[in-house]
């Protein structure tokens, strides 16, 4: 038995807030703050860390994560900076055209699933767009310590460099920004070259450049765990299914764009989750019968695991075939 | 042969695993005595590997150096004991830079000290190569004086420092590198079981 108390619901402990501040950055990323409806201080986060936003878009709860990018010393808000994805699933558009000042919202309390390794003698940052929403957070917390850090940020335009002035001109010496359009690209190689033993990298961004980051790392002798990623995975859209739940003793229909956790959820049943992007592990579930074939997305799950076809993590992955029962 | 099965134990005693060449930008392997071996296996499964390698060695009255410098590596050390390369093993790793590999050969009270020093570094201890040859002796804490008694071949044993009869256990340090010897006669002074060689 585990030593934590058992919830009553799924998912982090949740607050009620509202929104107090919506600053557009660019024509993409929208700054989003959040002061606490009851007047009182935040729960204080690790650098990293994410909050799940509840969104109540007409019949349908959107349960979207983002990485919190105020300074986590700043316990009188929380901050969240959207990248509009007119192809995504709808949560960032609601955001964008739905949200205004005074809305009240719905926030989880902060999961840290990207934390800083404080045993590092420094830190290198390697952010991608929109990934550079928690080093906003990571560089704070370190700036309070004189903490050893420097920031490597790839973007498309100047014009879609979200907070890439802002961070230029508080660290002259330790950002530094590529631009796509300008043919810059990220000396990887030279960076891994010559760092100090002890030396933690971390990357957030698209899979291509997470995976870019802990390829050459690899290559050059650097421990795996001295490389810290984060991607939260959208669901994707895929065929319908059916599944049967054998504890619940229901079956349900899962749609072409619903995820099988929010299909469970909308049928009533509490399945448990945090990160909802394929990386907790928090929604594993048994695989208790299977006729057909999975479609495995997350991060959580190894190779093995993936083959077995015992385990399923609902909140990213998806079935195509027969029949599936879970064990939930 | 050099190699011995530890039998099965606690969590904390330390595994040792078997050299392999790591793709790194520099290679830096501690060994002492038949650790030695070890290199010489690992230096045959990658040519290219000595090149980019400092050893540091110490014989403990074997005669592999010259084998060891047979390897051509790009740096050889040949120490007349632990404590005197401890200086030129921090000198090393503090000016290593990331994409070292560390291996470390031999004895369990060489491969703990080392291991130590590589974390302090700032390497993650899973990310450190060893291997176990040669002599199963220990490297001893007596529990009561905080004395270290090195190359323990029997249990129970006397502590070199304060004379106390111990016991010696499976509970390791890693802090310390060493494990703990316990006193085996404290409720019945001089009833001591006839020490026996270890593992034997």
């Amino acid at each position: 038995m585990s030593a934590a108390p058992q919830k009553a619901k799924a998912g982090a402990e949740k607050i009620a807030v509202t929104v107090s501040a919506v600053v557009p950055l660019n024509d993409l990323v929208t700054r989003f703050e959040f002061k606490r409806t009851d007047g009182a201080e935040f729960p204080p986060f690790s650098a990293g860390a994410h909050t799940v936003v509840e969104m109540q878009d007409g019949d349908r709860t959107r349960l979207n994560p983002y990485s919190l990018m105020s300074d986590p010393a700043d316990r009188s808000i929380y901050a969240i900076s959207v990248r509009r994805d007119d192809q995504g699933r709808g949560g960032s558009l609601f955001m964008h055209q739905k949200v205004k000042v005074g809305d009240a919202m719905t926030l989880t309390y902060p999961v840290n699933l990207f934390s800083l390794d404080l045993r590092a003698k420094k830190h290198v940052f390697f952010a991608g767009g929109i990934g550079i929403t928690p080093f906003k957070a990571m560089i704070a917390q370190l700036e309070q310590s004189n903490g050893n850090w420097e920031l490597h940020y790839a973007c498309r335009t100047p014009a879609l460099g979200t907070y890439a002035d802002e961070l230029t001109n508080a660290y002259p010496n330790k950002v530094h920004v590529y631009y796509d359009d300008q043919n810059q690209v990220i000396p990887l190689e030279d960076l891994l070259d010559g760092q100090p033993l002890g030396t933690h990298v971390y990357v957030c961004g698209p899979t291509g450049m997470i995976d870019w980051v802990h390829a050459t790392a690899a290559a050059h002798g650097w421990p795996s765990e001295n490389v810290h990623s984060e991607e939260f995975l959208a669901p994707q859209p895929g065929k319908p299914f059916e599944v049967r739940l054998c504890q619940s003793d229901i079956t349900i229909q899962v749609g072409e764009h619903e995820s099988l956790l929010e299909a469970m959820e909308r049928c009533g049943v509490d399945a448990p989750f945090l990160c909802r992007g394929g990386a907790c592990g928090q929604c594993e579930t048994d695989v208790v019968e299977a006729e057909g074939d999975f479609v495995h997305r997350d991060h959580w799950l190894d190779d093995e695991d993936h083959a077995s076809g015992k385990k399923i993590m609902p909140c990213v992955s998806r079935f195509v075939g027969k029949t599936l029962v879970l064990d939930r | 042969m050099s190699k011995f099965q530890f039998p099965e134990s606690i969590a904390s005693r330390p595994v040792y695993g078997t050299l392999e060449p790591r793709p790194g930008k520099a290679h830096l392997m501690i060994a002492d005595a038949e650790g030695a071996e070890a290199i010489l296996e690992l230096a045959s499964q990658d040519a290219a590997l000595m090149a980019k390698t400092h050893i540091i060695y110490i014989p403990k009255g074997t005669d592999f150096s010259e084998k060891l410098r047979a390897l051509k590596p790009a740096q050889f050390y040949e120490g007349p004991s632990y404590d005197a390369s401890v200086q030129r093993i921090q000198k090393v790793l503090g000016d290593a830079h990331m994409g070292l590999q560390v291996y470390l050969a031999g004895t369990e009270g060489l491969m703990g000290q080392a291991m130590n020093e590589a974390v302090s570094a700032g390497i993650p201890a899973s990310a450190i190569q060893t291997e176990h040859r040669g002599s199963v002796a220990r490297r001893m804490q007596c529990v009561h004086c905080k004395g270290i008694t090195e190359d323990v071949v029997t249990d129970p044993f006397v502590c070199s420092h304060c004379g106390l009869n111990l016991f010696v256990r499976d509970h390791y340090s890693r802090r310390l590198a060493a494990f703990q010897g316990v006193c085996i006669d404290a409720e019945d002074p001089g009833n001591v079981p006839e020490p026996v060689e270890l593992y034997k």
